[in-house]
């Protein structure tokens, strides 16, 4: 296991590295109005239902399109990406996991995003940052950061992998089809059979920023997640399980951790899929 | 600028429990409102006072939150 020690930064980082050269900070929420709100000077906002996704056929960004959205907000191949956003930087993680899928070295996340930035009265700015274009090259994707249905399928079959289901405990049960407030997207309500609720907010301090290595490891290895076997996270749309991945990948270091972003909006409406309720 | 009158509460809506956010930055207020479990974003208003925005942002949270079935388990 190798923890990452550089993919976090504090607001203070980014407040006195904004705008540095090589540096570029993004801005990615789930409301995707968040960022005309007010963000950080100098930021990109990317908006990722338009932005970092196919939007033809479900999937993640492709790769040209990527490197279009990178060149246009000026990053290059060797940019320190910064990225942060709301609810405890879901979307910012999002970004993340497919910037890495993509190959990008040097992404981090500000600890913290959006929540304690505004908390802590920092500036923000309305004025939307321009850039000078680059050309941006993306790797060919790593898919050992992503898992597919067929994958989970044989976890479930040969418990070869812990699956992490990271959506609040009223999803798990199946007490509700999605978070209160939002529409529902599938048919079936309940988890994949054999997962572990771990809900994502478990990974975070009540400011947002991600608790400590020892508290990680602890409410990991309390549902018997070591990192010493393959895990899977997943989630709703893959967002929540993206931050999740990266507590595990980054954070505590655990080698094999895979994001299936087809999460429960794939297998809750899969025909004949088992579901699994308490 | 620097964000003003920043507030961030919990508070019952619609049976749920849910995080109003809110603050001023120029001349207009923002407020968010979050599900608290998960602590998804899902309704926001603006307005030109605290409680302009914040009574906008209720009533469309209110109107969202009423949608959202429970199942038996």
């Amino acid at each position: 296991m190798k923890v990452m020690a550089n993919v976090l930064v504090n607001t203070d980082w980014v407040a006195q590295h904004a705008t540095d050269a090589g540096v570029r900070v993004v801005e990615v929420d789930v409301d995707t109005s968040s960022y005309d709100q007010g963000h950080v000077p100098g930021s990109a906002g990317w908006n990722w239902t338009t932005e970092l996704c196919d939007t033809l056929v479900r999937d993640i960004v492709p790769a040209k399109k990527l490197e279009e959205l990178l060149g246009k907000s000026g990053i290059d191949n060797k940019t320190t990406i910064v990225l942060y956003g709301d609810n405890n930087n879901w979307f910012a993680a999002w970004a993340f996991w497919q910037l890495k899928v993509y190959g990008h070295d040097d992404v981090r996340i500000m600890d913290g995003g959006r929540k304690k930035w505004l908390a802590e009265g920092r500036d923000l700015t309305t004025d939307k940052a321009s850039f000078t274009a680059t050309t941006y090259k993306a790797g060919a994707p790593d898919l050992s950061l992503r898992a597919f249905l067929p994958e989970v399928q044989q976890a479930v079959a040969g418990k070869k992998a812990a699956l992490v289901d990271v959506r609040s405990p009223q999803e798990f049960s199946g007490e509700i089809l999605a978070p209160p407030g939002l529409p529902e997207t599938c048919q079936r309500g309940g988890h994949i059979p054999g997962a572990k609720s771990i809900p994502w907010g478990k990974n975070c301090n009540d400011d947002g920023t991600f608790k400590s290595f020892d508290e990680l490891k602890a409410l990991y290895a309390e549902k018997g997640i070591m990192g010493d076997q393959p895990v899977i996270a997943y989630c709703r749309i893959g967002e929540r399980s993206s931050l999740t991945w990266f507590a595990m990948k980054y954070l505590l270091g655990f080698d094999n951790v895979k994001n299936y972003d087809g999460s429960w909006t794939e297998w809750g409406n899969l025909v004949g899929a088992a579901v699994e309720k308490p | 600028m620097k964000p003003e009158d920043y507030s961030r509460r919990q508070q019952e809506l619609a049976g749920w429990a849910v995080t109003i956010e809110t603050y001023k930055l120029g001349e207009v207020y923002h407020c968010t409102i979050a599900n608290v479990d998960p602590g998804a974003r899902f309704a926001r208003a603006d307005g030109t006072t605290k409680e302009e925005a914040e009574s906008r942002a209720i009533e469309k949270a209110t109107r969202y939150l009423a949608q959202t079935r429970k199942f038996e388990v």
